[in-house]
């Protein structure tokens, strides 16, 4: 036993140290069980498959044989459940309990959703099967688009978007596109708030734009004279968040719409906070030219512990001409797909991915749309911002509201109620995981000091809520009683104590390496 | 509503807390012309049962690869998933879970995505890998992207035998950008055209191997070639299946490998979600211009071993403007399902699996080359080939469906105007005898 080359244990009987797990033998505590990689515990002799022999015949590879090592352990059924299922057990997760993350819309997965994407017409189905034996597909991808255009009252979407940045990428394109064809080749600047996604700018770069920040006004909305100080000739558009990241639907909005027009550039909408205002308002009614909806976020297909997500993106006039391959059309009876530019009437920037969008997650979203309806979808707007403001008006007097007034879908709060207690946002994040609850996100958006942002989703009851409440309150007190250190500790209740990311950065140690194999050997 | 907890009487007593006498009165800040005064015209809510219903009937409009004798193939590919993935991909804790921005209570998903990186590392025959991408396509681009930053060079030359669509989603994210992408002639033969076009000034050469034609090429001496001249090699696979039979672009002198992952572990869901793998070597300037997450190994405050998101500075929530690509949210369900079934399989069942894909495939083509007019295209493939027919491709892909057979895919489907009579398919381990000789038998029938 010994450390690898790396400098890390190889066993994990020897990730004992001094804290923590030093009472036990094993490394496990309870149910709290450790797993070592599977490279630790399985063999490249074993597999968890049967499969049927092999008749030896000649190959036609062309000699070329691999060759080189692939060095992959397998594990039988039993274990390779048991690997999984112990990992699974150090995941926060929705279903264990509410998941504040703001700007993620971390709601109820229902399970119904689940079942109707794994029906065998929907996940068995070949993208480049022929059209007449995959009609209820296209007609899936018919029907979303009709809801999406419906919800947004906007005349054209975009299916094949993979995410929500892709689904940026995918308005921005069509906003340079349109922008190329009418000769506006000199509107290359793209104005962006300052609390917008990080996805925002770099998008905008990918579509060969160039970036201006607009600041915040003392209300955390755009700054509106900053905003018409940078209208301009070559402003080829604006992409503004709304409701945006600190929670405040843009009063503005549609003066900035009509402003960001009259400059002859074009409205991006980041639709990730869709989930405040779905049902009870339609961004075509605000001006908006193009919309990227997360499918993950507002229509509650599982976020998968990082995707896969959907990013369809609604269109307006303008912009429709411009989407890109392949989408279906209905032609009587039946549905087509269109997959290639030159068979499209209008002029598509290109084509975003292989194959024709999200199928999965279409499913999904559309059994969650069909079982809310238009009624049930305008609920899940009003619960979701009763949600935020009872949660604001609830702790603003032991935590700091960032900005006054009410918010939408998610309650923004800084750290000037931790002032001088030595405690910080992430200390403050830290000790909620001891609590049993998923941080809110932390740091963002930038224009709040030590931004805490708390988005509880429309599927919390009030009684849960009322627990995460006391909770916060509780935590604000100690806080500001001193208790430093319990924070500054922070989680001690976790399945690892908090995680040195500099070192890992510093260090980077990006996959296993065999060099510890010998050593694995000798050991055992 | 189901999903929805509160009763009207938590709505009052909460809106009371507020100190606001309506709902409305949340919505003020919306502009009045904006405000929806009834439903948007929609249907209204639906019960579970009756939503089923619905979904049911559009799902039995579709005929299911695993319902009919499919041959089926072009960048996805119909393979057998061990129950157990489904089932653990459906775990609360992973499904329901958030990209791991706190590590401490998201050690499962990050220990998973590390073991991910070490498989997609080892199967590519690569140094190191990221965390997922969306699919193979955009894998594909961000590729020429990152070579273009690496090299500081403008020129992609793709070769006309990858997937088209890659060579279009790659076109489409290089369209505003200063890297120029150049395709070779699509076609069967070799990779000279490619060759011919490596020059000082290129980025990279984009190359795919088995390709769309399911052509296998062997990469090292354009490898050798390319390098020379300081061009960087992207190799692409749309099979990851086959890089248990067939030699690793790792080993064939590839600098960046990018591929789908959906043959194993993700079914065909229509076209997605699926996985997209990227893996490149070990080399500071490569891995600082790598797009996507990383997870890393580090302790934890006692020492002990833990995973984390790493290296987060080269992305958009750090960098913005500046950041190696736009993405966020990538495939990590997918990923998930891929590494529980690369687990299962271990170097062992892979291995095997790629042999009984390539011996069925080559048994189907021994079964269809024997039909007169029928000619097997590929002198090397692995699971898939090209066969040239009598006929147009297109309308003998129809015949078949309407005998019940999903025959495989038109190449005039993705090169539109080119290859008319020219079809392209594909064998797995799903296909038995019978399966191949009703094929062959409907084709003989069709033509």
């Amino acid at each position: 036993m010994g450390m690898n080359t790396q400098g890390r244990p190889t066993r994990m009987a020897e990730n004992i140290s001094t804290g923590g797990y030093a009472e036990t033998t094993s490394g496990s505590k309870g149910l709290d069980q450790a797993e070592a990689l599977i490279y630790e515990r399985g063999s490249v002799e074993q597999t968890g498959v049967d499969l049927p022999d092999v008749k030896g015949r000649k190959t036609r590879l062309g000699g070329l044989e691999r060759q080189s090592k692939l060095g992959m352990p397998g594990l039988s059924e039993p274990e390779t459940m048991r690997h999984y299922v112990r990992l699974s057990r150090k995941n926060y997760a929705i279903d264990l309990g509410l998941y504040p993350l703001g700007s993620c819309t971390m709601k109820h997965n229902p399970r119904l959703n689940e079942k109707m994407a794994r029906l065998p017409g929907f996940a068995d189905v070949h993208p480049m099967q022929p059209a007449s034996t995959v009609q209820g597909a296209y007609q899936v991808i018919g029907e979303l688009a009709h809801w999406l255009m419906t919800l947004c009252g906007m005349p054209g979407v975009a299916m094949s978007p993979k995410a929500g940045a892709h689904g940026e990428f995918c308005g921005m394109m069509a906003i340079r596109a349109k922008l190329d064809a009418d000769g506006q080749t000199h509107r290359r600047r793209v104005l962006v708030p300052e609390s917008a996604h990080g996805t925002n700018p770099a998008t905008a770069v990918q579509c060969g734009f160039t970036v201006d920040e607009i600041p915040a006004d003392e209300t955390g909305r755009v700054d509106m004279e900053a905003f018409k100080a940078k209208l301009g000739d070559d402003v080829a558009g604006i992409m503004l968040t709304n409701p945006n990241t600190c929670g405040l639907f843009e009063r503005d909005i549609r003066e900035i719409a009509d402003l960001i027009h009259e400059a002859g550039g074009y409205f991006y909408c980041d639709g990730a906070n869709f989930n405040a205002i779905v049902g009870r308002v339609r961004p075509g009614d605000l001006g908006v030219d193009a919309m990227h909806i997360n499918l993950h976020k507002t229509f509650s297909t599982p976020h998968g512990g990082g995707g896969p997500g959907s990013g369809p993106t609604v269109l307006s006039e303008a912009l429709a001409a411009h989407a890109p391959v392949p989408f279906v059309v209905q032609k009587g009876e039946s549905w087509e797909l269109v997959e290639h530019e030159a068979d499209a009437e209008g002029e598509p920037f290109g084509r975003m991915a292989a194959f024709h969008g999200q199928m999965g997650m279409f499913t999904r979203a559309l059994t969650y749309m069909m079982s809310h309806g238009s009624d049930g979808l305008k609920q899940v707007a009003e619960d979701a911002v009763l949600n935020a403001n009872y949660i604001q008006a609830r702790l603003s007097h032991v935590m700091t509201v960032a900005f006054e007034g009410t918010c939408m879908h998610e309650a923004l709060f800084d750290d000037r109620f931790l002032a001088d207690t030595g405690v910080t946002t992430l200390d403050f994040a830290k000790a909620m995981i001891d609590e049993g609850y998923h941080p809110m996100t932390m740091y963002f958006p930038l224009v709040v000091h030590g931004a805490m942002l708390i988005e509880p989703t429309e599927t919390e009851s009030r009684s849960g809520l009322d627990r995460f409440i006391e909770t916060l309150e509780a935590l604000a007190l100690a806080a500001k009683a001193g208790e430093t250190e319990r924070f500054q500790a922070a989680p001690v209740h976790a399945p690892t104590k908090r995680l040195d990311e500099t070192k890992a950065a510093r260090q980077p140690i990006l996959r296993w390496t065999p060099s510890n194999e010998p050593e694995m050997e000798a050991a055992e | 509503m189901r999903y929805l907890p509160h009763t009207e009487t938590d709505r009052k007593a909460m809106l009371d807390a507020i100190g606001v006498a309506s709902i409305d009165d949340l919505f003020t800040d919306v502009p009045e012309a904006a405000r929806q005064d009834g439903l948007i015209d929609l249907p209204r809510k639906q019960t579970e049962l009756s939503v089923e219903r619905a979904m049911f009937a559009m799902a039995s409009k579709n005929i299911s690869a695993s319902s009919a004798p499919f041959f089926v193939g072009a960048g996805a590919y119909k393979h057998h998933i061990p129950s157990t993935v489904d089932h653990l991909i459906q775990r609360s804790e992973f499904l329901t879970a958030y990209t791991p921005y706190q590590p401490e209570i998201s050690q499962g998903t990050l220990q998973t995505l590390f073991e991910f990186q070490t498989q997609v590392a080892q199967l590519t025959g690569m140094d190191v890998a990221n965390a997922s991408m969306y699919d193979g396509s955009t894998a594909c681009a961000e590729a020429v992207m990152m070579a273009a930053r690496v090299t500081k060079r403008n020129k992609a030359v793709m070769a006309g035998s990858v997937h088209p669509h890659y060579v279009e989603a790659t076109k489409t994210l290089a369209k505003y950008s200063e890297v120029d992408v150049v395709r070779t002639e699509p076609g069967l033969g070799g990779l000279d055209a490619v060759a011919e076009l490596i020059a000082d000034d290129v980025a990279c050469i984009v190359v795919q191997t088995p390709d769309v034609f399911g052509q296998l090429h062997d990469l090292r001496s354009i490898s050798e070639a390319a390098h020379a001249k300081g061009v960087l090699v992207i190799a692409v696979f749309t099979e990851a299946v086959a890089l248990g039979l067939v030699e690793a672009p790792g080993a064939m002198g590839a600098d960046i490998a990018v591929g789908e992952g959906q043959s194993i572990g993700v079914g065909l869901n229509f076209g997605g979600p699926y996985v997209g793998l990227f893996a490149c070597k070990d080399d500071r300037r490569f891995i600082r211009q790598m797009p996507g997450r990383l997870a890393g190994e580090t302790v934890d405050a006692d020492g002990r071993r833990g995973f984390v998101l790493t290296l987060s500075t080269r992305e958009q929530h750090i960098r913005r403007d500046k950041a190696t690509s736009n993405i966020c949210t990538n495939s990590g369900l997918c990923a998930l399902a891929w590494t529980i079934h690369m687990t299962l399989l271990g170097e062992k069942g892979l291995k095997q699996l790629a042999q009984i894909n390539h011996e069925t495939a080559c048994d189907l083509a021994d079964a269809l080359d024997e039909i007169d007019g029928v000619e097997v295209l590929n002198d090397a493939f692995f699971n898939e080939f090209a066969l040239r027919l009598p006929k147009n491709a297109a309308e003998v892909v129809d015949d078949l469906a309407k005998v019940g057979v999903l025959g495989g895919v038109p190449a005039s489907r993705l090169f539109p105007g080119q290859f008319d009579d020219v079809l392209l398919v594909a064998a797995t381990e799903t296909n038995t005898e019978e399966d191949i000789a009703i094929f062959a038998k409907a084709l003989k029938g069709v033509l």
